[in-house]
Formats: structure tokens, C-alpha cells, sequence
């Protein structure tokens, strides 16, 4: 029986976005699941209901029925507490969760023996990038940030010389060159700016300069990477040495993008009062870490400010300002995550406690939390290249695939009757040779099942040397015990025998050596 | 040494056998692997040499034999070529069906052995002798043949004799009538006599049918014969009431017959179909092509050209083929990735499982070129990353990336599943000129808008493209 997908309105203050959109919605469809939708789900996000419906979903008039009716609810915000009540017993939720800042929600999600799965729990490795709705909203979000700049800021972004006279460009700072931070790199420069970048870890400076923008460093040297792709928290030194970077910055730049973030704290403060005093009248600042506290000393979360002649900007909702362009990607996220779920396009949702990715994000399963998950013992880059071995080969949960139950039946049936003619008929010494025979076929195939195509061809290089056995009954007949009785042609099957030897020997040694020659190259 | 204490010999041995192919699974544990399955040889031999069925005489002949027969194997094993492998893993097989043939003979020549069995027992014994020789002929004979394609020493193309699934039916009548006369033969010469015939039937057999199948589909044929030479080898332990023959003939087979599955899948083809042969040139298929042949600009970029589209891309999927191969292009193609790769330039590998002539070929070749195994992956891995690259080279390959096999249901490829190049934002085929794949089947890939052609052979372009890289 396929899953149903429900999809409610949001109910968060100011929040547009929606879980899922028409066109995702008859993706989904294809992948065998049925799809609620709750009418006027997509209204903010400019979907109409008819949309939805023509891609194939069955509208519900209330977020009740809905919520009633899922079997997995796809979601934007973590549910509030009106709707916690409302999931199935048993149900899945698929959304944006924040385990580590909400842990009395989650508890009350496992209490209703929930599965939930944390779309900000997705790890960054490349696999898993497809998943990424973090990234996906983090790149509106720095797109907007330069557009809700744009729209402050009282001039051009782009230099230019008129009849009027000439107009310097727009100069911008952008702090922080994560995906947001390089989503703004790259508005700003489109519109004409000149724009620097400044980021602790010294590795993306290459990217910030594909972008179009210059890189500026802080003169002391200290590697700020951390964990997953993400920055960590630097000394003091440092932060000495970049205050004075950022201050030098401030005077010269009009707009300022500030997108500093570490993971499960609070956002570092990295601009003071005393740099927005120094920033000409006019300028504008916009924090994209205003929910976790600002990047900006006067930042008001949710609000956008004017201090010392300078607008701070510290809107909480960017993406959501984008309605559409978010929900279209977060809803493409939530496909390529029941993809991944849904490997036999069934229509039922299999959660894959061994794939690396979907343990990450699941936060909580039938009731029982499992967030954090177990630590992984190597940052993303490494992770990443531990990634062949964890991707278990697709063919192998399904041994014999596309046979469908009715010739399995037949098989089984066969085999049932070609075993009880063997074993009517046939000597008793012969049905232990067929037993040995027929079990020993049923370990090859378990055992090859695992073998990692890349290893094939050393595969078929040591059964090669592994088939030499056929020495051994070569070897029965060289000089049995009873060879020079009976008649016995002794020469002729001597011959024929220690041919067969050195013919078989050839292929066990060789056999042997040559995969050894090719494992060695496996070697990293 | 005592019969039981041979047979446990045996058993440990067996286990060794399949903690060899279970250690196959992971690059890691591979040579953990083949260490266990020379443990295993090494134990069986040893207790085959100290065992009851072989006298003090024996001894010298045997390992004599070994010593004759394994030196030469090692020095195969060392002078041999990775694009050879194919041919190697081939003619290793045609060893392995001539040794069951031989004992197969040796073991009915024996009076004393054909006195133990009498009824029932006796008819068994003929039906086992049979098909262990008969296994064996097909599989030295076939893979003879398939060595003989691979090798280039005679050409790839399907070669189909006129009423060939009549042959085929008559060579099975005839083993049949001859099998029931060699059970019932009461003497040894009347037997031998059907015994030969059987092998020369069966010899004939093999050569037929690898000559029927075309170069593109070497993979199964070589993953098949892989599986006969366990049948035969299996086949034999029944003749001999062996044990230890009858596992490892088992594990073979089944393993040859596993791989020769995953080819066919990937190719999208029934294994029966494959094995009848004559792809491309059987029954109706090429009229269905001719209707609309794939034609328009094609867009052909020198060495330099390409060096700079290179250059230019962030992100680049290579694409080996067979032609790759041939041109033992591998360490050009590396020094290339090493180069990109400094410059910033992600760059990976995607292996489809039939590219190249046998499972596995593709990379055992980089992995001798030493590109790092962790960028080179799948199909089902990779396949999703094209419309997010920059660029994606095919080097030598043809039907793997063709979109006919997607896109046209008429095409003698439709549903195969192929590499999505041309969802990469430029695609660069290179390849000796324009003529259709081992399926003779036209690529509309190489008309493709995105598309440039880079003509020539594949380590000299590829020497250029990697010096104007440099420069």
C-alpha cells in the first residue's frame, strides 16, 4: 500500500514558503506515493489549488483532514505546538527541525512514536548535497540579502558616467563566503558592485575569487575549518587582528553582508557600534545571523533599523520573501530525499538506518530519538572519500531482481520437484555430492552479491586461479594405490593426468600472481 | 596422512575458498582475499599430495608438473599487460576446460575405477563423466575463441553460420544419443570412442557459439566462461566423488554466472539473447534504424580547443571506453586528472559496468595508472552529477553513452541504461572517426548542440590536449 504525503499550510508567522510545489508534486506521484495538499497550502507562495490538484494531488479542506489523513507530512518550520497533536501516531515528518535548540518538541514527537527526519540534520557530503535544503535556503537567502540592500541603499550598485555626471560603484563587504555568502558575492557583482569577502577559512578564497569578488585576509594566519564544511570558532588573536580588518573595511565600503555563523552557537559579534559609527550615512548593513542573535552589535532580529545613519537590516525570513523560488527548491530537496527513501519507487518509504546520509538526518524513529547521531570519525573531505565503500552496491538488497512473485513461485516449485525425483532416484553417495553441490551454488551467490564492481575483474582473476582446483583431480590419478592392477593403462592416463597438472598449474599460480598485481594497485 | 584427515583438509580448504571471495568486497580486504585463497590451494594441494589415493611414485611427476606449469603462469602473470587482461582471464579459462577434458578421460581409461560401479551407480558415473568433459570442451573451446577475438587475432565482429540454431539442436541431439550409448558401452573402447565424439561435438559447439557474439559483448561471454570453467570443475568433483571439487566448482560457477547477470542487466539484454549472438546484425533490428538515421552539424575541436575547454571547466566527468584501451591511454589520461585536479578542477571517473571487454576493466586500468579510487564510481553513483558538470569527456566509448538508448524506443539499444552525458553543459567524444559502436548502432550524441568531436587516436590527441595544457 503506497504512503500518503500530506502537505499543511504553514501557520508560522510570516512564513510563505510551502513543503511542496505542482511540478514536485507529480514527481512524487511517479515515484508511487499518493499526495494530500491542504487547500490553500501554496497560496503565499503563489501556487493556486488547481495547480495542485492538476499535478495529481487530492486537496484537503483543513489542516485536520490533512494531518489526519498523511501518512509522511512534508513541512517548512518544525510544527508548532497546535500541530504536534495533530501527526498520526506513528507518522513521519519530514521538515526543518533544529534538534538541538527544540529538544522538548522532538520529545514530544517521539512520545507520538514519530519518525521524524530534520532536513537541517542532512550532512554535507557531496552524496548528499541533492538533499541539502540548507544550502538551497542559504543561497536565496544571501541572494536577497543583496536585493533587500539594493532597495535601501540610495544609489547604483554599477558605476556609471552620465550626461549627469559620473556615479562611483557600490562598494561591498561581504563577511563570511559559506553558500549565502557567495549567493551574495555573486547579486552583488551582477548588479555592478565591487565587492570584497573576507572568511576564517583560507580555502575559499579561490571560490570567492571565481566569483567575481576580492579576497581580503586577515593578516595572521590561523585556519578556521571545522567540522563539515562549516567554520569554527577562532582565538583571540585573531579576532583581534580581524576587528581591525573589518574596521578598516567599514570605512570604505557602502553595504555590509554579514553571514558568520558556527554551528550550535550563537553568531560571533563581529561588527561593533564603533564600525557602524564610522560608516558613511547611507550605508546599509544587512545580518544574515539575525535569528541566532546577529553578526552586528545593534542587529534587531526580525527588523530593520536605523543607527548612526546606517540601516541595519536583520530580517529572520529571507527565504521565505522569495516564496516561490524557496518552496520550489526545499520541495526538489524533499523529492531527492524520498528518492533516496524510495529506492523501489513503490510508493513506501523505507528508512535505511545504514545509509550514512538518511542515519544523519533522521532525529527520531517509531518513537525513539536517535539524535545526535553517532559521531563519524573524520571531517566531510575525508568522509567524502570513505564514500565508495558506504554506498553498498544498489543490486544487492535484491538478489534476482524483476522476478516477480509468480515465477518465483514457479522456481521454487521446480526446484521442489527436480529435488524430489533426485532424491527418489538417485544413489544415496550421489545426494550428498547434490547436497555439498547445491548449497556450495547458494554461498557463491551470497558471497558474490558483496564483491564492489570495481573489483571484478580481480573477482574473475582469482575464481580463475580458484577453478585450478581441478588439479586436485588430476592429481587422484596420477599414482593411485591400486595403480598396476587390473590392467590398468598406467603410462597413457599418467599422461593425460600430469598434462592436466601442469595445464591447471599454470592457471593457480598465475591466477594467484596476476591478482595480486592488480590488488596492489588498489592501494590508495 | 588418513582419508579423514584429507577430507578435513578438504573442508578447511573450502573455507578458505570462500573467505577469498568474501574479502573481494571491499578494495580494503581484497588482498586479505587472495591471501586466504592461496592459503586454501596451498592446503588442498598439500593434502591431496600427502592424502591416500597418490603412491610415493607420484610425487616427483607432480611436482614437476607444478613447477613446469607454475613458473609459466607466473611469468604471464608478471609480463602480462592490464589492457590484456581480458585475453589473460580468457586463455586461463580455456586451461581450466582442457584439464576437466584430460581428467575426464584419464578417470574412465581406468578399469579399476569403471569395476566400483555397477546399476544404477554405473549409468550415474557415465552421465557425470559426460558432462564434466563435455563442460570442459565447450569451455576450452569457446574460451579459445574469445581469446582469439580479444586478442585481435581475429576480428571482433559476429560471425553467424546459416541454420545455426539447427546446428546448434542437432550438436544437442547427438550428445544425448551419444551420451546414452557411452553410459551403456560395455567395453572401454566402445565408450572412449563416444567419449571422443562427444568432445569433438562439444569442442565445435564453443567455437560456434562465441563466434556468434559480437566484441561489445565480451564482458558476458567472458563472465560465462568464467562460470563453465566452475560447472566444469564442479563436474568433475561428481566424477570423482570429490568434495572439495564440487565446492569450488560451485562458488565459481555461480560467481561467472552472478557477473554474467550484472553485464546482461546492464546492457539491458536476456542472457539467452546474448548468447544467441549476432547483436547489431541479427533478425530485424537494423531496418529499425534505418529510417532515421541521426544527422547535422557535427562540431569537431582540435587538441588545443579542447585543453582550453578544459581549462575553463570547474567540474569534469571522464567517460572511459574500450578505445581508452586499446590506445593505453590510462596514464595519459591521469597525468591529465593530476593536472586538473592541482589547478582545482574537480574531476571524476564514470565507469559503466560493461565499458571495456571484461567486468572490472575500466578500473584495473586506472587503478594502474594510479588514479585514486575514490573518484571513480559508478553509474547509479554518478549519473545524477552530469546536468551539474561543466564538461564530461568520453574517451573511446560509444554505446554506453548513447541517448538513442533513452530517448528513441525503436533503437536496437532502447533501455539500456547509459551514461547521461550529454546532460553535461559540453560533452567531448573522442573517437577514431564516425563510425557506429560494436552495436552498429548510430549515436546521436556526436550531433548533439553541446556536443565536440575530437578526432584521432585517443593517447596521441590525448599527448596534445595534456601539452597544451602546459603550455
Amino acid at each position: 500500500m503506497s504512503s500518503m504525503i500530506g502537505i499543511p499550510r504553514e501557520i508560522g508567522a510570516d512564513e510563505k514558503r510551502v513543503a511542496t510545489v505542482p511540478e514536485v508534486v507529480s514527481r512524487l506521484v511517479g515515484l508511487g506515493f499518493r499526495v494530500a495538499v491542504q487547500s490553500g497550502a501554496g497560496e503565499n507562495a503563489n501556487f493556486s489549488d488547481e495547480s495542485y490538484a492538476a499535478a495529481g494531488a487530492e486537496l484537503m479542506p483543513d489542516a485536520a483532514a490533512l494531518w489526519g489523513a498523511a501518512d509522511i507530512v512534508f513541512k517548512v518550520r518544525p510544527p508548532e505546538a497546535t500541530e504536534v497533536p495533530l501527526l498520526r501516531e506513528g507518522a513521519t515528518l519530514v521538515c526543518f527541525l533544529w534538534p538541538a535548540q527544540n529538544p522538548e518538541l522532538l520529545r514530544q514527537l517521539a512520545d507520538r512514536k514519530a519518525t521524524v527526519l530534520a532536513m537541517d540534520c542532512v550532512p554535507r557530503i557531496s552524496r548528499a548535497q541533492k538533499l541539502d535544503a540548507l544550502s538551497s535556503m542559504a543561497n536565496i537567502a544571501g541572494y536577497r540579502a543583496v536585493i533587500e540592500a539594493a532597495h535601501r541603499f540610495g544609489r547604483f550598485f554599477t558605476g556609471q558616467v552620465t550626461a549627469a555626471g559620473k556615479v562611483p560603484p557600490a562598494k561591498v563587504f561581504v563577511i563570511g563566503a559559506g553558500v549565502a555568502g557567495l549567493a551574495a558575492i555573486g547579486a552583488a557583482v551582477g548588479l555592478g558592485a565591487v565587492v570584497r569577502a573576507n572568511d576564517t577559512r583560507p580555502e575559499v578564497a579561490d571560490q570567492v575569487k571565481s566569483m567575481g569578488a576580492e579576497f581580503v585576509p586577515v593578516n595572521l594566519t590561523e585556519d578556521g575549518s571545522g567540522t563539515g564544511g562549516y567554520a569554527r570558532e577562532m582565538s583571540d588573536a585573531f579576532l583581534q587582528a580581524q576587528r581591525e580588518t573589518f574596521m578598516r573595511q567599514a570605512k570604505e565600503v557602502d553595504i555590509i553582508i554579514t553571514t558568520a555563523l558556527i554551528p550550535g552557537k550563537t553568531a560571533p559579534r563581529l561588527i561593533t557600534e564603533d564600525m557602524v559609527k564610522s560608516m558613511r550615512a547611507g550605508s546599509v548593513i544587512v545580518d544574515l545571523a539575525a535569528e541566532q542573535g546577529g553578526n552586528c552589535e545593534l542587529t534587531v532580529p526580525g527588523q530593520a533599523v536605523t543607527r548612526h545613519g546606517v540601516t541595519i537590516i536583520g530580517y529572520r525570513d529571507l527565504p521565505s520573501r522569495l516564496s516561490r523560488q524557496s518552496s520550489s527548491l526545499y520541495a526538489t530537496n524533499l523529492f531527492r530525499l524520498a528518492e533516496e527513501l524510495c529506492r523501489a519507487k513503490d510508493g513506501v518509504a523505507v528508512i535505511d538506518m545504514d545509509d550514512e546520509v538518511i542515519r544523519a538526518t533522521t532525529v527520531a524513529k517509531g518513537g525513539a530519538i536517535t539524535w545526535p547521531p553517532p559521531p563519524r570519525a573524520q571531517p566531510a573531505p575525508v568522509a567524502a572519500i570513505a564514500r565508495p565503500a558506504a554506498h553498498a552496491m544498489p543490486a544487492k538488497p535484491v538478489p534476482g531482481a524483476g522476478s516477480t512473485s509468480a515465477s518465483m513461485a514457479a522456481m521454487f516449485f521446480l526446484g521442489a520437484l527436480l529435488f524430489g525425483l533426485i532424491g527418489s532416484y538417485a544413489p544415496p553417495v550421489f545426494l550428498g555430492h547434490f547436497t555439498v553441490f547445491v548449497l556450495s551454488c547458494f554461498v557463491g551467490y551470497m558471497v558474490v552479491w558483496n564483491v564492489k564492481p570495481a573489483l571484478h575483474t580481480p573477482l574473475m582473476s582469482v575464481t580463475n586461479a580458484i577453478s585450478s582446483i581441478i588439479a586436485i583431480g588430476a592429481m587422484l590419478q596420477v599414482a593411485p594405490p591400486f595403480a598396476g592392477t587390473g590392467g590398468r593403462p598406467d603410462g597413457l592416463i599418467l599422461g593425460l593426468s600430469i598434462a592436466a597438472v601442469s595445464l591447471a598449474s599454470i592457471n593457480m599460480f598465475g591466477g594467484y600472481a596476476v591478482t595480486q598485481r592488480m590488488l596492489d594497485m588498489f592501494r590508495k | 596422512m588418513e582419508s579423514t584427515l584429507s577430507s578435513s583438509a578438504y573442508l578447511g580448504a573450502a573455507i578458505f575458498f570462500i573467505l577469498s571471495l568474501g574479502g573481494l568486497s571491499h578494495p580494503e580486504t581484497a588482498r586479505r582475499g587472495n591471501l586466504y585463497g592461496v592459503i586454501g590451494m596451498t592446503i588442498a594441494v598439500v593434502a591431496t599430495l600427502l592424502g591416500p589415493m597418490l603412491t610415493r611414485a607420484g610425487m616427483p611427476w607432480i611436482i614437476g608438473a607444478m613447477l613446469v606449469g607454475g613458473s609459466i603462469g607466473i611469468y604471464a602473470a608478471r609480463v602480462i599487460r592490464m589492457t590484456q587482461m581480458p585475453e589473460l582471464v580468457a586463455l586461463m579459462h580455456s586451461l581450466v576446460g582442457l584439464a576437466a577434458v584430460l581428467v575426464g578421460f584419464a578417470n574412465y581409461l581406468d578399469p579399476v575405477i569403471g569395476a566400483r560401479y555397477t546399476g544404477a551407480e554405473h549409468t550415474l558415473h557415465g552421465i557425470e563423466t559426460c558432462l564434466g568433459v563435455l563442460i570442459g570442451a565447450v569451455t576450452f573451446s569457446g574460451s579459445i575463441m574469445a581469446f582469439l577475438k580479444l586478442s585481435g587475432r581475429i576480428s571482433g565482429r559476429p560471425v553467424i553460420l546459416p541454420a545455426r540454431h539447427a546446428l546448434n539442436l542437432a550438436a544437442l541431439v547427438a550428445v544425448i544419443v551419444l551420451g546414452i550409448v557411452f553410459s551403456g558401452a560395455d567395453s572401454i573402447g566402445a565408450g572412449t570412442l563416444a567419449l571422443l565424439l562427444i568432445t569433438a561435438i562439444a569442442l565445435a559447439f564453443g567455437v560456434h557459439m562465441v563466434m556468434a557474439i559480437g566484441g561489445a559483448d565480451m564482458p558476458v561471454v567472458v563472465s560465462m566462461l568464467n562460470s563453465y570453467s566452475g560447472w566444469a570443475a564442479a563436474a568433475t568433483g561428481f566424477m570423482l566423488y570429490n568434495d572439495l571439487l564440487i565446492v569450488t566448482g560451485a562458488l565459481v560457477g555461480s560467481s561467472g554466472a552472478i557477473l554474467s547477470y550484472i553485464m546482461c542487466r546492464a546492457m539491458n539484454r536476456r542472457f539467452l539473447a546474448v548468447i544467441a549472438g549476432g547483436f547489431g546484425t541479427d533478425g530485424g533490428t537494423p531496418t529499425a534504424i534505418e529510417g532515421e538515421r541521426p544527422s547535422g552539424e557535427v562540431v569537431a575541436v582540435t587538441a588545443a580547443e579542447t585543453a582550453e575547454l578544459l581549462r575553463a571547466a570547474k567540474s569534469v566527468i571522464i567517460v572511459p571506453g574500450y578505445g581508452m584501451a586499446v590506445a593505453q591511454a590510462q596514464h595519459r589520461v591521469s597525468e591529465i586528472t593530476d593536472f586538473l585536479r592541482k589547478q582545482g578542477v574537480q574531476v571524476r571517473f564514470a565507469i559503466h559496468p560493461v565499458a571495456g571487454r571484461m567486468p572490472g576493466h575500466m578500473n584495473v586500468l586506472l587503478a594502474e595508472a594510479r588514479v585514486p579510487y575514490d573518484i571513480v564510481f559508478e553509474m547509479d553513483e554518478i549519473n545524477d552529477e552530469f546536468p551539474d558538470t561543466d564538461l564530461a569527456m568520453v574517451i573511446g566509448a560509444n554505446d554506453i553513452v548513447n541517448p538513442a538508448a533513452e530517448e528513441d524506443p525503436a533503437s536496437p539499444l532502447a533501455g539500456m541504461p547509459v551514461l547521461q552525458v550529454w546532460k553535461a553543459r559540453t560533452s567531448i567524444v573522442m573517437k577514431r572517426s564516425m563510425a557506429s559502436g560494436y552495436a552498429g548502432v548510430d549515436n546521436p550524441l556526436l550531433f548533439r548542440e553541446n556536443n565536440r568531436m575530437l578526432f584521432g587516436d585517443a593517447r596521441k590527441t590525448l599527448d596534445e590536449v595534456y601539452a597544451a595544457l602546459r603550455a
